[in-house]
């Protein structure tokens, strides 16, 4: 299938890009790696009169230290991501979950900020980002804000940009030495998750001194099992003291029924695999 | 707008549409039947083709995104009349019945290889999991590239298939900026 | 009359074939550019059920690039009905099935209109300004409510929605006794309905028509299983001479049955290329090809079994309904049919009833897909026998031995009334185990119950036969099937001695070029590499019935046979005259001809030479070797194997993940080992897929919600697991090569083994059957709710695309 037609931008700068988005306005659409929008576009599910291809901004692109975080480029692909020194030993989550992204083809052309914006909540790298408390940076006509992961998925396929502004980098905050698992759960190896969790831990003494734990596919937006911390920290890092807190998984998510999961299951298996990423991440 | 394109080592430049994918671009404007399309939503991988030397679908990069960079196809693989040793595994190992999967199954296998070059089975499954073939049920084709990472150490890789740059004419910058 | 000293059948050649297929240079349809060359979409229909109140192209004709906008209205009078040739009863309902809807549409998917533009991004762009409204029809969608007094209407024309009801009674019959007394005096009964749900072949390549019409012949080249098929009903169906009609089926990408078809997208190419006068090309989308291409299974099944409690079988009655969708495809109606033959199995069952209703829905049209009917039939009795072990208490390996046909029992007639010339379970069945460890198996299943391990084992079985060839013309006559079940080949004995295979069949995959020249050089003793097969041009090779139903080489390779050996018989009668000596002491080995008991040889070459150039030829003996022989078998013939899964099933989600599979086949005789083992392999994947992965799925309104690849989940290298195989060889009695057949055997047999793992993985947790495909949800429901009989709950398929919607995104 063929796209229906539109005008395509290919700007060298970000000042570049969000003029072009300003100027395209509700028709206009950012295209970063193009894996989820070119499918769109062929079904002809979407129809953009204009597509600003941000791809080429190699200024979006690669890994800075920053200290006490990271700042990821917004184009920097999952290939890249996936490989990268720096995010496999200060956030080694973002690199588990990269793993699992579509397949390799498709992890060398999509790219982390474009992930992230697509804002589909059964892609894997919302709840990580929500996880480890991403900050997003954006910039836009008026200038640069920073949208904490929290405020940023608002919805199905919907984030806290504006229409004419640009995910540039993610800044995450380092967690140098924890443990960290994604628990991916899906029929077959290309397909979505039905529920995946993404945990990330420091134990400390044999103790859980600080958890994070994230949902994939738990709701309209990603999911931060706050219940699961809770109860996790200050626990010994025991398979009881695990199953007790994973069992408070669902609370609060709103998760969706279809062909694959309905809600109860998908409850039942946020409980099971949060578990098991617990599991596994206290012991990496 | 007008895009130069190095496809198979031959510099290649048209006027295309911002819509035109690049495996129609490859199989309508230059003739590269090799490169096939199988699906519309990108999961069965049957348009893999190299794009600066790693593994993309075809049918979801824009013609356009391609301007001023290298693409390799099925039809740049073989070398002086010889096969590319992934092509002569799948030979070798039965790793193919209908065909129509195996140029992206192959370009893929390449690819996977130039990331490992020795990879055991279920790494190779894994590094095929976004190229669907409804023949084979996969067995042979796992064969054929242990079998080709045999074949091939110390790994084949972007410099294996790297085309000469001195034949390369009218090279453009690597990006060209946008607009039509 | 093996010629070669190293016999070229059984030889683990590598395919001619691969070539063009690893470099790119593949002949697909769609590759096809001709001069002036038009491109055609189509419009479908949203709805499944409606009556179509008006269509409005004005906007489409004036989009650029378009040439042409027809509705079904313009080509009423001239698009016919699509064929379908096999009427399974003398009183059944077919409806007329348009290739463009005229005043109605009856499934979701189905043309309305089409557009023929300059270029097909065009085309579709056009098809977006093309209103149509519907008025809504109630949608008929569960078979089980559509054969009920008072439902809703498919075609209220026919005042029903079952097209026919075909019976086997084994008592009417004279091949057995009745089944009604077997029940009533049945020790023990057991009743179970499965669901057997619908698939979508999905063949890699997409379906694609090309024709170049001229005034005098039409040249149509369609990714096709069937060029000959497809030739005489593009003659039948829309007037065309059948002598001017070209039909070539270059490279195909797969069929799996989904080729076997005359497509409405076929007739519509046709007709606008001929009314245009221009070449018209049609490829579809993988969407299209979900919602248009037939797709396969689909049935209900009601079976008892009876049993005496030492295990021994009574009976078996069948009670199918068959979903034939909304309109009767070319072979649709006798699918289900080819399961009367095969639910009693490999066993000896003494009474027998087997009913079959095909029911219209507004769903698309089903067909053919990989085993036909086969895989329906072997799953419901491989469950069955597994269920009558679980009731008795028994081992289910146990049980099938007790009730199979033994060895010596051969040729065995059965109560379907097919004579199964050859066969040896046992053999088969104690190599499988060997392989398998199944008693090592078993223990550590015990082990795991006992243990209540959070993952459980489960071991299935599936000892299946299946019927290949599809022929004899006469048992198909009998059938009320239209064509016959014959194959042709014709051997060109070229000037240097080099040979051209023409053959009827159509390979799309099976590696009919490597296989058939096997026989060609091991009969002629020509190098492998000196014989050329052409195929799939009705041109080149007038005469073929094509490839489905695992017939190409029992029948086909078999006429191969017949034809090489026509030719040597009128060479050795050549040598004879040139050596000088009479024909019976001319014997022929290794490719040449020598006179018994002398140094004098000639070679089949020089034969060759001889014959072509006609100087000197015995009386009454036409210049040239040329042979053509037809080969229609007295019967068909009955693979049959061992196949067995061990399964273990996540009990805390559901999930199901096969640890080994080992499956011994015995397909007869070998022409070409690796190609037999690429056939079970591929056989194996569709199997599991069916067991676990796949399904087409409708929601309320009749529109399928698996129509991408991103929904309909057919399985990665990731998701299936290193197959084991090996073989029995019990050659059939029934053609020279001693051949079955091997493009089913695999998809027949490893779905029953599949599920019959993961139900007896979890069988003590209280579960007897979970409905395919066994996804984890329905595993984990079924372990928690202690679910039995499979009665549908909530769609099994879907999952990816539902997460692309028109918000579009930026990944």
């Amino acid at each position: 299938m063929i796209p229906a037609a539109f005008d395509y931008v290919a700007p060298t700068t970000v000042d570049e890009a969000v003029r072009a988005l300003a100027a395209g306005g509700e028709d206009a659409k950012v295209m970063a790696g193009g894996q989820s929008l070119i499918p769109v576009l062929r079904m002809r599910l979407a129809a953009p009169t204009l597509v600003v291809d941000v791809s080429g901004l190699t200024e979006l692109s690669g890994v800075h230290d920053d200290g006490d975080s990271l700042r990821i480029g917004a184009m920097t692909t999952h290939y890249e991501v996936q490989r990268d020194p720096v995010v496999r030993e200060h956030a080694r989550l973002l690199c588990l979950a990269t793993d699992t992204v579509a397949d390799p083809q498709v992890r060398h052309r999509g790219t982390f900020g474009g992930s992230l914006a697509h804002a589909d909540p059964a892609g894997d790298l919302l709840a990580p980002a929500l996880a480890l408390d991403a900050v997003m940076v954006c910039v836009g006509p008026s200038g640069t804000r920073e949208i904490p992961a929290a405020e940023f998925f608002v919805d199905y396929f919907t984030t806290a940009l504006a229409p004419d502004e640009l995910l540039t980098h993610v800044k995450v905050p380092k967690l140098t030495g924890w443990g960290a698992h994604y628990e991916k759960f899906n029929r077959v190896a290309q397909a979505w998750s039905i529920v995946a969790v993404a945990a990330a831990l420091r134990v400390s003494d044999g103790r859980i001194a600080e958890a994070r734990v994230g949902l994939t596919n738990m709701g309209p937006t990603p999911v931060r099992a706050r219940g699961v911390e809770e109860a996790l920290v200050g626990q010994p890092a025991t398979a009881e003291a695990i199953t007790t807190a994973a069992n408070r998984a669902a609370e609060g998510a709103d998760p969706p029924s279809d062909g694959n999961a309905d809600a109860e299951y998908r409850a039942h298996l946020a409980r099971v695999l949060t578990e098991r990423a617990v599991t596994a991440a206290v012991s990496t | 707008m007008r895009i130069t394109v190095s496809v198979d080592g031959v510099d290649y430049s048209d006027e295309v549409e911002p819509r035109t994918l690049l495996v129609h671009y490859l199989r309508e404007r230059l003739g590269k039947t090799g490169t096939v399309v199988g699906c519309d939503t990108s999961n069965c991988g049957a348009c893999t083709v190299h794009l600066d030397g790693h593994s993309v679908k075809s049918c979801a990069v824009l013609a356009v995104q391609a301007n001023g960079r290298e693409v390799t196809t099925v039809e740049g693989l073989a070398r002086d009349g010889r096969l590319h040793p992934v092509q002569e595994a799948f030979h070798q190992n039965h790793a193919l019945q209908c065909g129509f999967c195996t140029p992206g199954m192959i370009m893929q296998a390449i690819d996977l290889l130039a990331d490992n070059p020795d990879p055991d089975e279920d790494q190779v499954r894994h590094g095929l999991e976004g190229n669907l073939c409804r023949c084979t049920g996969y067995q042979n084709i796992v064969n054929a590239v242990r079998d080709a990472a045999r074949r091939m150490s110390p790994g084949a890789g972007p410099d294996a298939e790297r085309v000469d740059e001195a034949a390369l004419v009218d090279r453009t910058p690597m990006r060209t900026g946008g607009g039509e | 009359m093996t010629a070669t000293a190293e016999p070229e059948i059984g030889k683990a050649r590598r395919r001619k074939e691969d070539a063009r297929l690893i470099t790119g240079a593949t002949r697909w349809t769609d590759n096809m550019q001709l001069t002036g060359m038009l491109h055609m979409a189509l419009l479908r229909s949203p709805v499944a059920h409606g009556r179509i109140t008006s269509i409005d192209v004005t906007g489409a004709v004036r989009m650029p690039g378009v040439l042409m906008v027809l509705t079904g209205q313009d080509v009423a009078a001239e698009q016919g009905s699509l064929p379908c040739v096999w009427p399974i009863t003398e009183d059944m309902l077919a409806p007329p099935a348009p290739s463009l809807a005229v005043d109605r549409v009856n499934f979701a998917g189905e043309a309305v209109a089409l557009v023929v533009a300059r270029s097909a991004a065009e085309a579709h762009d056009a098809l977006s300004a093309i209103d149509v409204d519907y008025e809504d029809l109630p949608v008929v969608l569960d078979m089980a409510r559509a054969v009920e007094d008072g439902a809703d209407l498919v075609h209220p024309d026919l005042g029903t929605n079952k097209s026919a009801t075909w019976v086997l009674d084994s008592a009417e019959a004279g091949t057995g006794s009745d089944v009604d007394q077997a029940i009533a005096d049945a020790e023990v009964l057991v009743e179970r309905t499965f669901r057997q749900q619908r698939l979508i072949p999905a063949f890699m390549e997409p379906r694609s028509v090309v024709v170049d019409p001229s005034p005098d012949s039409v040249t149509m080249w369609s990714s096709t299983q069937v060029p000959h098929i497809l030739r005489w009903m593009l003659s039948a169906v829309l007037g065309i001479p059948e002598q001017r009609i070209r039909v070539v089926a270059p490279d195909v990408g797969g069929g799996f049955g989904g080729k076997l078809q005359v497509t409405p997208e076929e007739v519509l190419t046709m007709l606008v290329a001929r009314r245009i006068g221009k070449p018209v090309k049609w490829t579809e989308t993988r969407t299209e090809s979900m919602l248009s291409g037939h797709h396969g299974r689909d049935q209900l099944q009601r079976l008892t079994l009876a049993a005496r409690r030492d295990g021994t079988v009574t009976g078996l009655k069948v009670d199918l309904l068959a979903d034939m969708g909304a309109y009767l495809r070319l072979i649709a109606p006798g699918v289900p049919i080819l399961g009367a033959f095969m639910f009693n199995g490999i066993y000896k069952f003494p009474a027998y009833r087997f009913t079959c209703t095909n029911v219209f829905t507004n769903k698309t049209p089903t067909d053919a897909y990989r085993g036909a009917g086969r895989p329906e039939a072997t799953f419901g009795i491989e469950r069955m026998m597994d269920e009558l072990a679980a009731e008795l208490g028994v081992d289910p390996l146990d049980l099938r031995r007790r009730n199979w046909i033994r060895h010596e029992e051969f040729p065995f007639d059965t109560v379907a009334g097919l004579t199964y010339d050859s066969g040896h379970y046992e053999a088969a069945t104690d190599r499988a185990t060997e392989l398998f460890g199944y008693d090592a198996l078993r223990a550590e299943q015990a082990e795991r119950r006992a243990n209540g391990d959070p993952v459980q084992l489960g071991i299935g079985i599936s000892t299946y036969t299946e019927m290949c060839g599809w022929a004899p013309s006469r048992v198909l006559g009998a059938l009320r099937y239209a064509a016959g079940g014959w194959e042709t080949a014709a051997i060109r004995m070229l000037p240097t001695g080099k040979v051209e295979l023409v053959t009827g069949t159509s390979p799309h995959g099976q590696g009919h070029e490597t296989a058939w020249s096997q026989i060609v050089a091991d009969r002629l003793g020509v190098p492998f590499e000196d014989v050329e097969v052409l195929h799939g041009d009705t041109r080149i090779s007038h005469r073929g019935l094509d490839s489905y139903g695992s017939r190409s080489l029992a029948v086909g390779g078999t006429a191969v046979v017949l034809a090489a050996d026509k030719v040597l018989a009128k060479a050795r009668t050549v040598a004879a005259h040139l050596m000088e000596v009479g024909e019976d002491d001319v014997e022929f080995t290794n490719g040449a001809f020598s006179v018994r008991g002398t140094a004098t040889t000639t070679t089949l070459g020089e034969v060759v030479t001889a014959a072509n150039a006609a100087h000197n030829l015995p009386d009454g003996v036409e210049p040239g070797l040329d042979a053509e022989a037809t080969f229609d078998p007295e019967n068909l013939s009955f693979p049959h194997g061992t196949h067995l899964c061990a399964a273990e099933v996540d009990t805390q989600t559901g999930q199901v993940k096969i640890r080994s599979y080992v499956c011994v086949d015995d397909v007869g005789k070998v022409v070409n080992p690796v190609i037999v083992e690429g056939q079970v392999h591929g056989g194996l994947a569709q199997g599991i897929a069916q067991a676990l992965y796949e399904e087409a799925v409708h929601d309320e309104s009749g529109t399928l919600t698996t129509a991408t690849l991103a929904d309909y989940l057919v399985p990665s290298a990731v998701d299936l697991p290193h197959f084991t195989t090996d073989r029995t060889e019990t050659p059939a009695s029934t053609n020279p090569l001693g051949v079955k057949g091997v493009g089913e055997a695999g998809t027949i047999a490893s779905t029953p083994a599949v599920v019959n793992a993961v139900v007896d993985a979890v069988r003590h947790m209280g579960v007897s059957d979970i409905e395919m495909p066994c996804t984890p949800m329905r595993v984990w429901k079924a372990i928690h709710r202690g679910t039995t009989s499979g009665v549908p709950t909530t769609p099994g398929a879907g999952g990816g695309l539902g997460s692309i919607d028109e918000r579009g995104g930026a990944e």
